[in-house]
């Protein structure tokens, strides 16, 4: 299967006043055709910058120092500011975590995706307006002609995301970013959601690169998963494999780390916070909180290495376990 | 919603009736007034307060009140195109200013610092005194005093709209920098530019009369209201009171409506103000 984007090395640094903080380091994924990828990780674990930095809308003090991000075979990192406009919207489209925030306040809702057929499609304005009712349609909001006409604070949270999803979806982006779409929302509002976007993405084709930290999320929707540690990728792998074998000593923990009501097991949490990534020692970044640690750990940064099919793993007492790998 | 807020406190409401009369006045100066304003009758000058002329006559015996009328509308006009000049300069560097940052904040927050160095009304002054007293001048010069005001409340909008999220997602859809901040951040920054445009409405009749009083303003034959003071002021003394009395009234009342408007309106429009009283 080929990818749809391949991001390649991917490296940001915001410069702060007290020194270096490397947001991302080397990350390299791909994101194929028409499938859902999950983004997993603690806070401030670099899921929001990756997204961010896909569409080049890193903003100082922060800067992409290096890598590549190819879409269709074109280095986005290469092109010029117009052509990433183009991109942006129209190919490439996302979702926020707080839909109500994310809206503007002082447009109608209809107003707002209907701007984007006029930005990016030249389309007249009452073709436009058509098709924001038809996209509020899509979504499954009731009653488009009176949503439409109304503003983000009159709609609930869900209709909001909803009312996002349409906008992401207007142009029909061949990828859709979905950062933490269903954070604000209730359990019951987040599944419909998330089928909405699992869905629409079907129906569509788009590609969804779903970032989250909750891991139900990711069972429940994802084709493969990548986990992210400190702004460092560790394991990567299909959602089966991942959470039947997970290899990463911070995977398994995060595993372990799932309430389970239908086992008696008591929840383990993962001790110690995302290590603070200014300044960060050459090694991996998850050592200090680490059970499997070893001397080589703290020394050198372990390189993903293939585990099995569809399954990349960052660690060096993996690559003990197994003995020699096989790349 | 708004409008209903507004009308709700006494004493706004109040201050909307007593423009809405000045408005009219103004709007309506040559049909309301009883005379012509420059038109002068000997027999008659200096009378006071009367059925013939309401509000007394002058020196030369014009008619108060038609003065007063006329007078409404070269202050309310000066004060609207000044007021309307300063916002659109003031908020186009204010949002440059703060949406670009870096040394092009630095440079014109600096100019603006350097403007707002001299006293207001000093600096009024000076504009009018080099540029010569035309009503265009007079507005050019209370424009300038106030470009600051706009400028500096703007960038701090700015400051903090352009890192919403709405800011955010304007730039992941693709728009240029110029549509992001006019269709999705400045009309966020609207509700504290209203306020204080109003505010500054009141300000500017201020200056106006202040500079026509001091004989930097609006020339005469043409009626104002601080030169009509002025020259009331002569006669409080040998006692006719209404030559002073009553374009100090008109000042005062128009300002401190625009000020009662203002501070309702900062109430209403003020999300966090919401649902007090």
């Amino acid at each position: 299967m080929t990818a749809l984007l391949s991001v390649r090395d991917l490296s940001v640094q915001f410069v702060t006043d007290d020194g270096v903080v490397e947001a991302l380091d080397t990350v390299s994924f791909d994101v194929r055709a028409g499938e859902i990828l999950g983004v997993v990780g603690e806070s401030g674990s670099g899921k929001s910058v990756t997204a961010l930095a896909m569409l080049r809308l890193i903003r100082p003090p922060g800067h992409i120092v290096g890598g590549a991000v190819r879409f269709d075979g074109v280095d986005l990192l290469t092109v010029s500011e117009e052509q990433m406009r183009a991109v942006r919207g129209r190919s490439i489209s996302m979702v926020f975590q707080s839909p109500r925030t994310a809206l503007n306040p002082v447009l109608t809702v209809g107003r707002q995706i209907a701007r984007l057929f006029a930005l990016h499609q030249r389309a007249s304005a009452p073709e436009a307006w058509r098709r924001a009712l038809e996209m509020l349609v899509l979504v499954g909001i009731a009653d488009p002609e009176r949503r439409a006409r109304q503003y983000a604070h009159q709609l609930s949270g869900g209709m909001c995301q909803r009312v996002m999803i349409a906008m992401a979806l207007a142009t029909a982006p061949r990828l859709l970013i979905a950062d933490e779409p269903t954070t604000g929302l209730d359990v019951s509002i987040a599944a419909q959601v998330l089928e909405l976007l699992r869905d629409l993405g079907r129906r569509t084709g788009a590609a969804i690169v779903l970032i989250t930290h909750d891991l139900a999320v990711v069972a429940e929707v994802c084709d493969r998963v990548t986990v992210m540690h400190a702004g460092q990728l560790v394991e990567m792998a299909d959602v089966r494999t991942l959470f039947a074998r997970p290899l990463h000593p911070y995977t398994q923990a995060l595993v372990r780390s799932i309430p389970r009501i239908d086992q008696d097991v008591t929840l383990e949490p993962i001790p110690g916070t995302v290590p603070s990534m200014l300044a960060p020692p050459p090694g991996c970044r998850y050592a200090d909180r680490c059970p499997r640690v070893l001397d080589v750990c703290r020394r050198a940064r372990p390189a993903l290495l293939g585990a099995g099919p569809e399954h990349e793993v960052a660690c060096y007492a993996v690559e003990q376990d197994v003995g020699v790998t096989v790349r | 919603m708004h409008w209903r807020r507004l009308t709700a406190n006494r004493l706004s409401f109040a201050a909307l009736c007593a423009l809405l009369v000045v408005v009219a006045a103004a709007l309506l100066a040559p049909w309301v007034a009883p005379y012509d304003p420059d038109e002068t009758d000997a027999a008659a000058a200096l009378s006071s307060v009367s059925l013939h002329h309401p509000l007394g006559t002058d020196l030369y015996g014009r008619d108060q009140l038609s003065r007063l009328v006329h007078a409404a509308r070269v202050d309310l006009l000066v004060a609207l195109s000044a007021t309307a000049v300063a916002l659109g300069l003031g908020s186009t560097l204010g949002a440059l200013a703060g949406y670009r940052g870096g040394w092009v904040d630095q440079l014109l927050m600096r100019a603006v610092d350097a403007v707002m160095a001299f006293p207001a009304f000093i600096l009024a002054m000076g504009v009018t005194a080099a540029l010569g007293n035309s009503t265009a001048n007079v507005v050019a010069a209370i424009a300038i005093t106030h470009v600051p005001i706009y400028t500096r409340l703007i960038r701090g909008e700015m400051l903090k709209v352009r890192e919403m999220e709405y800011a955010e997602a304007a730039r992941t859809v693709g728009n240029r920098p110029r549509q992001i901040v006019l269709v999705h951040l400045l009309p966020n920054c609207m509700p504290p530019l209203v306020v204080q445009a109003t505010l500054a409405m009141g300000f500017a009749i201020l200056t106006v009369a202040a500079l026509s009083f001091i004989g930097l303003g609006i020339q005469p034959p043409q009626s104002e209201w601080g030169q009509m003071t002025a020259e009331g002021a002569g006669y409080v003394v040998s006692g006719e009171w209404w030559l002073v009395l009553f374009p100090g009234l008109a000042i005062m009342a128009t300002v401190l409506a625009f000020n009662l408007i203002g501070d309702t309106l900062r109430d209403v429009l003020d999300p966090r103000m919401r649902g007090v009283r």
